[in-house]
């Protein structure tokens, strides 16, 4: 039986998470069939049909949809487990995805897996607890499993070279529950944290909002990501969608640089599978340094400095 | 206007978890347990809505062993009027916890059940969506602010690209996010006082719901190790080390 994967996107596009997502469905098994739901979603489905390993692309349009909410997007699959025989229903756990799907569950009456990082069977997940001190290997006998996928755990699925059909389906009726009234989305210039190759993270040790913008230099330089713990954030300095961990983003790149950053479990949460962790910190106490490859103990106000200087 | 609140047990934040070794879960002997962080939030906000009027009746719900009446006590001492708990020694999982809730709103009829987005133990982010869908009510998940007025929420969620604004009508599940409120601590008068607000016992069986969970855990291991501990003397050899060695830059 198919897999329906609920589409990350912005009707222009498709957000990266959606890839990985992809990829672990194609683990799974089973046709692939891609659920855009949007308003001018157009682009976004197109961007849907062209990825490697997906068989349909369902487009649902409508007005209400344009800045979706979890109500009107869940029942729009409800309606089509419940109508086309999915064997799967799966979603990337961005905020958008873990809203939708345990709803979607409930409606189905079945269990939802939610942040699976690896497939082992087609009713068989690993998936981490504990703010990831541990990996739970969990079995689902329902007949529909509906799960979230971590997008570290699973290459993307390659953008292009696919060459499925999209097909227009109507979205179920405006629940008429939730409206999106407003939105303050940060302006990006730079990449977006959860797919970038390099991040560079800032802590309680930054001090202020401003000292951020020593890091927006050394970004610079590297075509990086800006990150923050939670210390961070909760002071103000930079905004929520910056926070890196456990109940934050959780993050994988290529290079990870932790600055002023202690190494709390819950901020460990968010970055330990990134390939190479950089930490600078004036603590040489700081547990950041058990997991960091390349630890600098020192000043960061110095330090970041001359950093940004030494890559010329 | 009644608002519920779930409240769950969980391992303490502080606690450095340790896996057993025949695999098959935490260990949780001996260890501190206390009210999921998320949840002291939706506690405080409930009394918050409270001590502005919008509020009349704040019931704490927790479901789990006789050993959560211990987190409903800290719920009555930090505010809520009178608690109930679901006592089971089941393994609950979220679906099953939604609908114990389903039940305890079905009977209580509060106007906002306001609770965690997630338990620190489970990482699940589940329980307050499943119940909105059980219930048919709209849901705001990860709030980081909240407006009651005129039987209508403005809420203020925290999204991946940064906040969104959101109106709904009541009834409403509402789940907290960190930056919602900073939570009081429970005085020492409260604490006292707490022990003699009601605290209700009841049982899934008597609300009428199966709690078999449909999840397996076949195995819990730990993640493997990460080698750490390199240290650097200058941004130099840093910088050499990046390019030259880790081959990241």
């Amino acid at each position: 039986m198919p897999t329906l994967i609920l589409a990350d996107h912005d009707n222009a596009s498709l957000k990266p998470a959606t890839l990985n997502a992809i990829t672990a469905a194609q683990q799974i098994g089973g046709d692939l069939h891609v659920l855009v739901a949007g308003a001018n979603a157009g682009p976004a489905a197109q961007a849907a049909a062209q990825v490697q390993g997906v068989a349909k692309v369902l487009h649902a349009e409508a007005a209400y949809l344009a800045a979706p909410v979890a109500e009107n997007v869940a029942a729009t699959i409800v309606a089509l487990v419940k109508a086309g025989g999915y064997s799967h229903v799966l979603a990337a756990a961005t905020g958008f995805g873990k809203s939708v799907a345990p709803r979607v569950a409930a409606l189905l009456d079945v269990a939802q897996v939610s942040e699976i990082i690896s497939v082992v069977s087609a009713d068989t997940f690993v998936r981490p607890i504990y703010a990831g001190a541990a990996f739970a290997t969990v079995q689902s006998k329902d007949a529909v499993k509906v799960i979230t996928v971590r997008a570290t755990g699973f290459d993307a699925a390659p953008a292009t070279g696919g060459t499925a059909a999209i097909e227009t389906i109507a979205a179920a009726p405006d629940t008429g529950l939730t409206k999106v009234t407003g939105q303050e989305l940060t302006k990006l210039d730079r990449p977006e944290l959860t797919s970038a190759r390099i991040v560079i993270s800032g802590g309680r040790g930054l001090g202020s909002g401003e000292n951020f913008k020593m890091l927006e230099a050394l970004a610079e330089k590297l075509n990086a990501a800006i990150g923050a713990s939670r210390a961070a954030v909760d002071a103000g300095y930079v905004p929520n969608d910056y926070q890196v961990g456990q109940t934050g983003k959780i993050v994988a790149p290529d290079l990870y640089i932790a600055i002023g950053i202690s190494g709390a479990i819950q901020h460990l949460a968010g970055m330990k599978d990134s390939k190479v962790i950089v930490a600078i910190n004036k603590d040489p106490d700081a547990p950041i340094f058990q997991i960091a490859d390349y630890g600098l103990v020192g000043d960061l106000f110095e330090l970041v400095p001359q950093l940004t200087a030494e890559l010329g | 206007m009644k608002i519920l609140v779930p409240v769950k047990r969980v391992i303490d934040y502080n606690v450095k978890v340790r896996v057993k070794p025949d695999g098959s879960g935490v260990d949780t002997a001996n260890v501190k347990m206390s009210m999921n962080p998320f949840d002291e939030i939706a506690v405080e906000e409930a009394v918050r809505m409270k001590e502005k009027g919008v509020a009349t009746e704040i019931i704490a719900v927790s479901c789990g062993t006789v050993a959560s009446q211990e987190t409903l006590r800290t719920a009555l001492a930090l505010g809520a009027d009178r608690a109930i708990l679901i006592e089971t020694d089941a393994d609950l999982q979220p679906l099953a916890v939604a609908k114990l809730l389903k039940a305890v709103v079905d009977k209580e009829q509060p106007q906002i059940v306001i609770l965690g987005k997630q338990a620190i133990d489970d990482d699940a982010n589940q329980t307050g969506q499943m119940l909105a869908g059980l219930l048919g009510w709209a849901q705001t998940t990860s709030a980081s602010k909240i407006e009651i007025a005129n039987g209508r929420a403005t809420v203020k969620r925290e999204v991946d690209g940064g906040m969104e604004t959101v109106e709904t009508s009541l009834p409403l599940v509402i789940t907290t996010d960190l930056r919602l409120n900073e939570p009081r601590y429970a005085t020492l008068p409260n604490i006292m006082k707490a022990k003699k607000k009601p605290m209700e016992t009841t049982n899934p069986a008597a609300l009428g719901v199966d709690v078999a969970p449909r999840l397996t855990t076949l195995k819990v291991v730990e993640p493997p190790k990460r080698q750490g501990g390199g240290k650097v003397a200058d941004v130099k050899e840093l910088v050499a080390k990046l390019r030259g060695e880790a081959k990241v830059i």
